[in-house]
């Protein structure tokens, strides 16, 4: 008990303090994520879209792909990209293994089944004739996507949650092609793990209660969207 | 359904251009701001290391002094000293700093590296419950102590992990005559820091290189109960990796690093790391000296 | 006039069976058809044809004489069209950006998209909703919104597909009435597709049967609705008498068709011993009591029969007589009262020969 409470106190200070080390690895954490997150955006939103709307050759596979890929263990996605960028693998050429780059590969590996998934759902559960409708009164097809974009946004915000939220707490995999380096691509959760084994409990529990947060503000941020786009009575 | 896929082709592209925008921001911050190193070739070089140099805090005292000096980027990996071997030898690091001779040597046979020097030393040593429930402090060296606990079968947690500690603790078991084996023996798999707290919270015992425990020490319920027995010298050397294994490794900057590490100014940082927060320094610097002269 | 759309050697296929088959269909500017049919006739598949939003197997659709090439973008086209469907599709957002969507759709400056919606969500009475979320509209109010959102692009060619089946009987009859004075009032050209009749009455200047894909028969709703050119036909929009016989003279362009033992006249020449559909529309038909004098009407036809059954419906009253075959006649309720009709009274029914509508020869 006394750990979580000196846990608490030390991560207010850090905080307040604005701690160098401490900031760079809550900038590098959202940064990481962040675009993580975002880069999934563009490819699970069409993904999903591509998969709710049409019946193409390859659709089953696809979607059990994704299926699949929702659930997959962060750790294994690490050990493919880690196999994949290592020096003596196919990507070595790209020398990113061990950079926040390579974080952001693997994050949108898990993110993205998880983003094509939700999206998949967001869209099928508009109505059909949404579509005709507004083919119906002079939308080109780009503009027919868009507005179903926006009528699925509240679902779709939460595709954007959920990634968010996967790859922001992983450890698995930004361990293992991250390094933990300090300074480059330490990470909170990463930096938790560290501090655990270096016996700092209290930065641990401080770091701990900072993701905590961060994923906390963020959720908040975005609950506060999906509140407003609802109708009013 | 066209526009579907189209839609697909700018997300590709948008992706292409993130990546691209992520990896040059990503390099530029990881830039230290001095002159570049003086070879030509890659500015990155990965050192392959264990936990034990990391956990303590000694590679981020003695890194970026490397780094602002040389302009090199290190990327330390903290892995057991047995993957650490094991990614070298594929060329997936371009220098090493380890600790389980051993298995150095027959790396160095294999020719997988170029250069192997001295670096520091410290010692492992038993720890275990105040109270030493199968009474092993007084045992007159390690095995011995080791025989005892198998005896009372109580709880040994080892590290189970390929790392130099765990080597190490294999070679004494060797020693004692003992193929370990039953409940009381347990593997934790983990890094030393999380071993050892596994191994107060079960009140067992374990062997332990000393700069983990000290920087642990305070929230641990374990007391030291044999050590100094010579076989229980923790040594470490830096190793050069050959790049002749692989065309992707840094010769140059593993050569830089190896050089630090025995530097002058380096080893005396090195002998005075840890005192100010132990009162005694964690490692004893060795550069020079033969392996042999440590016994 | 000259023709909006037109339609030649229309194919649609679904699953290799044709559901739509067209040889020809002409829409007119500023006229208003109405397309009429059960369900599953393929009328809303000619409506999305004429949406432009399917493609048929073959045939050409041609918009104001120009060929639709189905290879190109027809975009340009659809501009130009505005579709109302059954169910209001509304978006998540208020009543004026939903009445909006199609006039932002083509990038029309905000001062002229605020003219034109405030303009006609006024005319549809829903002005004083463009502040409210459209999906807490009630079902009328969306349907309002929906034309309003239609109306507001100014179409070349409007198309309504049922747009009342989804609506409660007040919503819809005032909406119904509302429309009208609209669509007198700004001429649009409007395909309206429905399964109500009365609906294609009030609407259409002119009227497209259609069953099993095809066109049956396309007329002035009075062509329509008095002569139509089939027994499907006639079941659809309500004659309620069809009765078959054969000739049994034919003479001075008049045929006496012998049903069921009975002598009935019309108006037609056909050979004797013919077999002949012939169509009465119950208001046509005229009931006198058994025991009247001398026939005050030019009726050439007098049956004698037996009422089986009075209804009343609205003003007036459904009276189904056995005249050896059933015949039914639409009285006013006047006439109801007077001949103080009650099941098994004996009456006359008496029709005149124009009445006879008759369809054709049965095969």
């Amino acid at each position: 008990m006394d750990l979580i409470i000196d846990g608490i106190v030390q991560a207010f200070w850090l905080v307040v303090r604005g701690d160098p080390d401490v900031m760079r690895v809550i900038y590098l954490s959202l940064l990481v994520s962040g675009s993580a997150t975002l880069i999934s955006l563009f490819i699970g939103v069409p993904l999903g879209t591509l998969m709710a709307l049409s019946r193409f050759r390859g659709r089953g596979f696809t979607l059990s792909l994704v299926n699949t890929g929702m659930g997959m263990p962060p750790v294994v996605v690490g050990l493919v990209v880690s196999i994949l960028l290592w020096r003596s693998g196919p990507l070595g050429l790209l020398h990113i293994m061990y950079t926040p780059a390579a974080m952001v590969v693997a994050q949108v590996i898990i993110a993205s089944p998880i983003v094509t998934g939700i999206s998949m759902a967001a869209i099928a559960q508009l109505d059909p004739r949404l579509r005709m409708q507004m083919l119906g009164l002079g939308a080109s097809r780009w503009q027919m996507l868009w507005v179903l974009f926006q009528e699925a946004r509240l679902p779709l915000l939460t595709a954007l949650m959920a990634g968010f939220g996967g790859v922001i707490s992983e450890v698995g995999a930004v361990m293992m092609v991250g390094g933990n380096i300090k300074g480059q691509t330490r990470v909170l959760t990463t930096a938790t793990v560290l501090e655990t084994g270096r016996g700092e409990f209290g930065i641990a529990i401080a770091l701990g209660i900072i993701l905590l947060l961060l994923a906390y503000l963020v959720n908040l941020t975005l609950t506060h969207l999906q509140q407003q786009g609802r109708p009013q009575q | 359904m066209r526009t579907i896929v189209r839609l697909f082709i700018l997300g590709g592209m948008l992706v292409l251009a993130l990546s691209t925008i992520g990896c040059a921001s990503g390099s530029k911050q990881d830039t230290p701001p001095p002159s570049g190193p003086k070879e030509t070739g890659s500015k990155e070089v990965i050192l392959a290391t264990t936990t034990s140099t990391y956990d303590t805090g000694l590679l981020d005292m003695l890194l970026p002094e490397f780094q602002s000096k040389t302009g090199y980027l290190v990327k330390p990996i903290a892995v057991g000293t047995g993957h650490a071997l094991a990614m070298a030898a594929r060329g997936e690091a371009d220098v090493l700093l380890v600790h389980a001779p051993e298995d150095e040597e027959e790396f160095m046979r294999a020719g997988n590296g170029l250069d192997r020097r001295l670096v520091m030393h410290n010692d492992f040593f038993l720890v275990g419950p105040p109270d030493d429930p199968a009474n092993i402090k007084g045992s007159r060296n390690a095995a011995e102590a080791l025989a005892k606990v198998e005896q009372a079968r109580a709880i040994f947690i080892s590290r189970g992990d390929d790392s130099g500690t765990h080597k190490k603790e294999k070679e004494v078991w060797v020693k004692s005559g003992i193929k370990p084996s039953g409940a009381w023996y347990q593997e934790s798999g983990q890094g030393m820091g999380e071993t050892l707290i596994i191994t107060s919270e079960k009140r067992g015992y374990t062997l332990t290189d000393r700069g983990t425990y000290l920087a642990l020490k305070k929230s641990l319920n374990l007391a030291v109960l044999l050590e100094k027995d010579p076989i229980l010298l923790n040594i470490y050397h830096v190793i050069q990796v050959n790049p002749a294994k692989s065309p992707a490794v840094n010769s140059a900057g593993g050569k830089a690093l190896a050089e630090y590490m025995v530097a002058k100014e380096t080893q005396e940082l090195i002998g005075s790391f840890g005192v100010d927060k132990y009162g005694e320094p964690l490692f004893t610097p060795d550069a020079g000296k033969n392996e042999n002269e440590l016994k | 006039m000259s023709a909006m759309f037109e339609v030649r050697d229309l194919r649609v296929l679904y699953g290799g069976h044709p559901v739509v088959e067209i040889p020809r269909l002409t829409i007119e500017e500023e006229e208003v058809l109405a397309i009429i049919g059960p369900n599953g006739s393929g009328k809303s598949t000619l409506l999305r044809v004429l949406a432009l939003l399917e493609k048929p197997a073959e045939g050409q659709v041609c918009f104001k004489g120009q060929p639709i090439n189905y290879k190109r973008s027809l975009l340009p086209y659809r501009r130009r069209l505005a579709l109302v469907m059954q169910h209001p599709i509304l978006r998540n957002t208020s009543t004026f950006e939903n009445a909006a969507t199609g006039l932002r759709f083509r990038h029309l400056p905000e001062r002229e998209v605020k003219r034109r919606v405030s303009n006609w969500l006024n005319k549809l009475g829903i002005a004083h909703l463009d502040k409210r979320n459209a999906h807490t509209l009630s079902g009328g109010e969306s349907q309002r919104a929906c034309l309003a959102r239609a109306l507001s692009l100014e179409p070349d060619l409007l198309l309504l597909d049922e747009p009342f089946a989804a609506l409660d009987e007040p919503s819809r009859v005032s909406l119904i009435d509302d429309l009208q004075n609209i669509l007198n009032e700004v001429s649009v050209t409007t395909v309206f597709v429905t399964h109500d009749r009365s609906e294609a009455l009030i609407f259409g200047k002119k009227v497209a049967v259609m069953m099993g894909g095809r066109i049956q028969q396309l007329g002035t709703p009075e062509e329509v609705f008095s002569k139509p050119s089939n027994e499907a036909v006639a079941a659809f929009v309500g004659a309620d008498n069809i009765i078959s016989g054969l000739v049994s003279k034919a003479q001075n362009g008049l045929v006496s068709v012998d049903a069921h033992e009975r002598e009935i006249v019309a108006i037609g020449s056909y050979a004797v011993g013919e077999r002949l559909v012939l169509c009465i529309r119950p208001e046509d038909v005229v009931i006198e009591p058994y025991s009247s004098a001398a026939p005050i009407t030019s009726a050439r036809n007098k049956l004698k029969g037996r009422v089986v059954r009075c209804t009343p419906l609205g003003p007036q009253y459904r009276v189904v007589l056995d005249c050896d075959f059933p015949l039914v006649s639409l009285i006013s309720k006047q006439s109801f009262q007077e001949l103080s009709l009650v099941e098994r009274a004996e009456v006359i029914a008496s029709f005149k020969a124009s009445g006879v509508h008759i369809i054709g020869k049965r095969v």
